[in-house]
């Protein structure tokens, strides 16, 4: 199953990069761990239960017209196909692995394009480990992909956009949450406050300020969130709140948190892409080329792997390097793609216009990030902040080191639970930047597989 | 206690390098009441103390050299008194096991090579590790899940495992307690030798020390001829994977195959020749599991979680280099790619062979002179 | 707890824990075992703490749970299947778990 082009990851900028690539003829296959197309943000978008209905609003409706191009453009959809290596190959180009629940394989690839999207930032408080606690993300999967929504007392908690949209979304669909909880710092509207004119000219103005009043009209909110902590014997029963200088605990059986997204680098860091941690987004990004090509030649990335920008930026990022890779293969024709690519240019910068107002409103706090000693930072592993900053004064020189120490990125996980709060914790208590820092070291297997599975690697005749 | 005064840019003597042997050496050191200061690289190096297969393994050991069939036996014999002084001193359990281990071989063919091998070896030096040879069926009755392509193996009872990544821990935590200099991100970047000791560059700062050990790993290589010694040492890839957690079902070690004590299946290890490249590769990888198939067919459905390639540091012949300079008094060399099964001798008798200067005969044969071509040393 | 906001159009029987349950086509194990009520998916093998899912798409491993005989399936990721069987309340799985492959 040798292409010209594999894609890893089925949501806009896959979807939207497959489509430019077919364009051209060339083979395209698009390799994704979910049973159907869309990604997170267009989960379920073909087939789920509430396409229907206008409950997850008018951007997620604007998927499906996507699906239904991609679907047609001759692309080789894999679905629930899981991406656990990239390899470089002798002649430029890539080896691939590929693992479904039944077997394993490598492909080979000349190009690949990495869109695996975001992944919420780690929500490290104290109890976050308990049933009943989960992202906003989560339950917004079940919601789309299901119809599913919470029964019982509900807290959503933290800042970001997606608190929003998703308490939107539970206001339209009749779900009453017990309180909407927001920890968005009171400082940070001065800080976006130099940003404001690129926000009032984004799109984002008029679909916050209407999602503002839906969420109001339907949810009780609390501001000024400073501290939580999710409370219960084995399962959650509560969270207590300090809000405003005042101690409360709300009863609940569900907790949704949320501090915002980053981009997944667990592939491209194990393929070897340099990333560079943004100070203003507090996370770690690749290194690209305007175009989306990384360090590495031949391997581009596009959508919120690149750098959170949202479903329309994905879509527009993905169309670029679609053309940048088109032009790599037939360097001749180039001219013919101007067009395309300065409306893709255009449409860039239009859907990040605002995002630097967003990212400067929505900055979490530092208690939400680093937190107490005695909260678990590393969920698979169990390991505190304690743990670290113990170590961290015993002279530890960093996250890999750490790992070797206590463990913490060394699950199933990978570190991508823990592996933004190690490298902040580092740079916090030793006055060095996360840039210098630096991220675990993360490698291939990037997702488990077998080891019945890794054996058949082992005969390159299994190629196909 | 001298060992409790920290010594900072001025001290008795030197460790280079933080791995498990340089902090074996320095723990040993310390516990002699010497002021160590220990200069160790930073969070990204070559470090074979995260990577290794934590194996305390006797059996195959020395075939060409009885002197090293000897010293690998004696640092296993010392090495439940080690791990139980070093939970002590540092309050971690190294989970040492040394209930056996198995070599375990896929055809009639390996399994007499393997047999004559250890007979050879049992010829050369008669006092040292027992090893059995079993039939499929005697294995198959100490570990109920083996595979039927396992024809038969070779048992030692003297070898085990430990937890490799508690050791270093546990030896970072006990040579700060003794009050060793710990001194982290300082790669030396120059060491000349003075009248009075030597000077020692790093980008954290310039040290004294009377005397040096360089236990550098890789960088040995660099750093021994700075002070009149050898160290023809190259890297050797060994690629390793470890599968989810599971219930304890390995009795003890293979020496491809174990289970820690916290439940993950470590699967190993490759020798490779690759320079200093620490990826790993699905051939490699993809033969490690295939193998590891072969010997506990049920392994195929566990899940790996992680996978890494891990760089030995390896003399010509395999063997450890101790060494002492004749040019540079004071200055002394330390390296082997065993560190883990060698760290109860490094603490002990290097330890007491560096402190008191006195070079003893079980480690004479150790010396880089064995290679013939190298500079001048004691 | 959660409940469905729409009634599925399709539905198929799985097995939790031997009990038999209606799911409808399109969930995943995830949802249909939150629909339950039961969140608490696993046991950690190292402090034998109960989980249940967290990130919903595959990137925590803490929903794990056995498919079919098969530990350590990540409930998220997985859709339900007729009379597919799933256990919950694990911890390490022994060897003999696994199903010669």
């Amino acid at each position: 199953m040798n292409c010209d082009l594999l894609i890893i990851g089925a949501g806009p900028a896959g979807m939207a990069a497959a489509i430019t690539a077919r364009q051209a003829g060339i083979s395209v296959v698009v390799a994704d761990e979910n049973p159907a197309v869309g990604g997170q943000v267009y989960r379920s978008v073909e087939t789920g239960p509430l396409v229907q209905s206008d409950l997850l609003g008018a951007d997620y409706s604007s998927g499906r017209e996507l699906a239904e191009v991609f679907a047609a453009s001759g692309a080789q959809h894999q679905s629930g196909t899981t991406v656990f290596m990239i390899e470089r190959t002798q002649t430029h180009g890539f080896t691939i692995g590929l693992a479904t629940s039944e077997r394993a394989r490598m492909v080979e690839a000349r190009h690949v394009l990495i869109a695996t999207g975001a992944l919420e930032r780690p929500c490290p408080i104290p109890g976050w480990t308990l049933p009943g606690v989960m992202t906003a993300g989560a339950a917004q999967t079940l919601l789309k992909s299901s119809a599913i929504a919470p029964e019982g007392p509900t807290i959503l908690a933290g800042s970001g956009p997606l608190l929003s949209v998703l308490a939107a979304q539970y206001a339209r669909a009749g779900v009453k949450l017990a309180a909407v909880l927001d920890t968005t710092p009171r400082g940070n509207w001065l800080k976006a406050l130099p940003h404001l004119p690129g926000f009032l000219m984004s799109p984002y103005l008029l679909k916050g300020l209407k999602l503002l009043r839906e969420v109001m009209s339907a949810h009780r909110i609390i501001r000024h969130v400073s501290a939580l902590e999710a409370v219960g014997e084995g399962q959650l029963s509560g969270v207590s709140v300090v809000a405003s200088g005042r101690t409360f605990m709300i009863p609940a059986t569900t907790l949704l948190l949320h501090q915002g997204v980053v981009p997944q680098v667990n592939l491209a860091m194990a393929s070897g892409v340099a990333h560079v941690w943004s100070e203003a987004r507090l996370a770690f990004e690749p290194a690209l080329a305007p175009d989306g090509e990384t360090t590495v030649p031949g391997l581009f990335i596009a959508g919120d792997s690149a750098g959170i920008g949202g479903a329309q930026a994905a879509q527009a990022r993905g169309l670029l390097a679609g053309l940048a890779i088109l032009d790599r293969i037939d360097p001749a024709t180039r001219a013919s793609r101007q067009t395309q690519r300065s409306r893709a240019e255009a449409s860039l910068a239009r859907s990040l216009r605002g995002r630097a107002f967003l990212d400067a409103l929505y900055r979490p706090a530092p208690q939400f990030r680093m937190p107490a000693d005695d909260v678990i930072i590393c969920r698979c592993e169990d390991v505190t902040a304690g743990d670290v900053r113990r170590l961290i004064a015993r002279g530890t020189q960093g996250p890999n080191q750490m790992k070797a120490f206590t463990r913490a990125g060394m699950g199933p996980c990978q570190g991508r639970s823990c592996g933004l709060t190690l490298t902040e914790l580092f740079a916090k208590q030793t006055g060095r930047s996360p840039q210098q820092v630096g991220h675990l070291r993360l490698r291939a297997p990037v997702k488990p597989i077998t080891v019945g599975q890794m054996a058949g690697l082992a005969d390159a005749e299994q190629r196909d | 206690m001298a060992g409790q005064s920290r010594c900072g840019n001025d001290c008795d003597i030197a460790v280079i390098g933080g791995g498990v042997v340089g902090l074996s050496v320095a723990y040993g050191l310390a516990s002699r009441g010497l002021a160590v200061t220990l200069l160790d690289e930073g969070d990204v190096a070559y470090r074979a103390s995260r990577g290794n297969f934590a194996l305390v393994w006797v059996q195959g050991k020395g075939i060409d050299l009885p002197d090293y069939a000897r010293w690998t036996m004696g640092s296993a014999a010392a090495w439940k008194n080690f791990a139980e002084t070093l939970r002590r001193d540092s309050g971690i359990d190294l989970a040492l096991e040394q209930r056996g281990g198995l070599m375990a071989c896929l055809s009639e063919r390996e399994l007499e090579d393997r047999t004559a091998q250890m007979s050879r070896l049992h010829n050369a030096a008669p006092d040292c590790a027992n090893v059995e040879t079993l039939d499929h069926r005697q294995i198959k009755e100490l570990l109920p899940e083996i595979g039927p392509d396992v024809v038969g193996g070779t048992f030692c009872r003297h070898d085990g495992h430990v937890n490799a990544l508690r050791l270093f821990g546990a030896l970072h935590e006990a040579c700060l307690r003794r009050g060793i200099a710990y001194r982290p991100n300082a790669p030396v970047e120059a060491l000349v030798q003075m009248a009075n000791g030597f000077r020692i560059a790093t980008p954290s700062g310039e040290i004294r020390a009377r005397r040096l050990v360089l236990a550098a790993g890789l960088g040995n290589a660099k750093l021994a001829p700075l002070v009149g010694l050898a160290a023809p040492v190259r890297p050797q890839r060994g690629q390793v994977m470890v599968t989810e957690k599971l219930a304890p079902f390995l009795k003890f070690p293979l020496g491809t195959i174990r289970q820690t004590d916290e439940g993950g299946v470590m699967l190993g290890d490759s020798k490779e020749e690759v320079g200093f490249d620490t990826g790993s590769s699905h051939q490699v990888l993809g033969t490690i599991a295939a193998h590891a198939v072969k010997v506990f067919p049920l392994l195929a459905g566990a899940q790996i979680v992680r996978s890494w390639g891990a760089l030995r540091v390896m003399s010509p012949d395999g063997y450890p280099i101790y060494d002492r300079s004749v040019s540079c008094p004071g200055a002394y060399l330390v390296t082997c790619h065993s560190g883990v099964t060698l760290a109860a001798a490094h603490a002990s008798t290097i330890a007491e062979a560096i402190a008191t200067d006195i070079w003893p005969d079980a480690i004479a044969a150790f010396s880089a002179r064995r290679f013939g071509d190298v500079p001048a040393a004691a | 707890m959660f409940r469905r906001l729409l009634e599925p159009s399709r539905q198929v029987t799985i097995f939790v824990n031997g009990q038999a349950l209606i799911a409808a086509v399109g969930d995943t194990v995830a949802a249909a075992l939150l629909l339950t009520g039961n969140t608490r998916f696993r046991h950690t093998a190292k402090s034998n703490s109960p989980r249940g899912p967290y990130c919903g798409m595959g990137v925590c491993f803490d929903c794990l749970v056995t498919i079919n005989g098969e530990p350590n399936r990540q409930a998220c990721l997985a859709l339900v299947q007729e009379g597919m069987e799933i256990m919950t309340g694990a911890a390490a799985p022994k060897l003999a778990a696994y199903k010669r492959a």
